[in-house]
């Protein structure tokens, strides 16, 4: 049988991981902006916390993605889709430098933002609504890209 | 450097990292996708109609966390100290450039870096690199 990531069990197996990213971002203190930016402050007194959950992200990752590489198909029977490109280029670096900035400025970025937006927190809502405008932006300005070298 | 010692979470820092190691995993060895939210947000701006739904199911999962959280325990302590105006700024930045550079902290942080992917490494150290500069200008510097 072919399944397709929209059967319902992909459905649960995506409800889930997206849940489960929630509580471990909760759990590390990640959903608390003031927590993010004292560890950016290496100048101030500084909280290394978010190093410790990247370690721990990463330890548990590294072995998931080890095995992912050596296969085609999800345990669901599913193509693993792991990006192609290894071309480090001006978007990549640029895109990174810039979105710095912005998590630097109010210590959220995506993932942490919709944990903020399920608390009810209305500075929650206005990150993520204007995150995803700067989204819509990006969109737009992609495809006029594209029709201009049409 | 002066470490605060008193806001330190070593433990719940690991074990937070490790749950968010663990979706990764379950993300990528059962779905086959990467768990990054800007990609599973973007791909939600330019729709096909049979890619919908699991990105939708994911970040409805991300959402709920801190119902389920309530559900056991007292959600710990948030603060957000910028104002409206900045964060909407702020929010704005984020979106369009974890667009145009290909991920945020999710993607080329944890996902990327755990297939030990060299563009991701060189992202990471970007925006790692320019987050501790502006918190130092804006603190330090500005003195806000």
């Amino acid at each position: 049988m072919k399944r397709h990531l929209n059967d319902i069990t992909a459905l649960v197996f995506s409800l889930a991981s997206g849940l489960i990213f929630g509580i471990g971002l909760i759990l590390a203190g990640m959903a608390n902006p003031a927590k993010v930016l004292a560890f950016l402050d290496l100048a101030g007194a500084w909280d290394p916390s978010l190093g410790l959950v990247m370690g721990g992200a990463i330890a548990v990752g590294f072995i998931a993605f080890t095995i992912a590489k050596k296969r085609h198909l999800s345990y669901l029977g599913l193509a693993i889709q792991l990006p192609t490109n290894r071309i480090i280029d001006k978007r990549l670096i640029l895109g990174g430098l810039v979105f710095g900035i912005g998590w630097g400025l109010v210590g959220i970025c995506p993932a942490p933002a919709f944990v903020l937006l399920g608390v009810g927190s209305m500075k929650g809502v206005i990150f993520v609504v204007t995150m995803v405008i700067g989204m819509g932006i990006y969109e737009l300005l992609e495809n006029c890209k594209k029709s201009d070298s049409k | 450097m002066l470490i605060d010692w008193n806001n330190f979470t070593p433990w719940t820092a690991l074990a937070g990292g490790a749950l968010i190691g663990l979706a990764s995993a379950l993300f990528v060895l059962f779905n086959g996708r990467i768990a990054g939210i800007t990609g599973i947000l973007g791909g939600l701006l330019r729709p096909k109609l049979r890619d919908i739904g699991w990105r939708v199911a994911f970040i409805i999962g991300l959402t709920g966390a801190p119902f389920i959280w309530q559900l056991f325990a007292p959600l710990p302590a948030i603060q957000i100290d910028a104002s409206n105006a900045l964060l909407a700024v702020a929010g704005l930045i984020v979106g369009i450039s974890t667009r145009y550079g290909s991920g945020c902290t999710s993607g080329h942080g944890v996902c990327g870096i755990s297939r030990l992917s060299p563009r991701s490494i060189f992202a990471t150290l970007a925006f790692m690199a320019t987050g501790f500069i502006t918190v130092y200008v804006v603190r330090h510097l500005l003195g806000a």
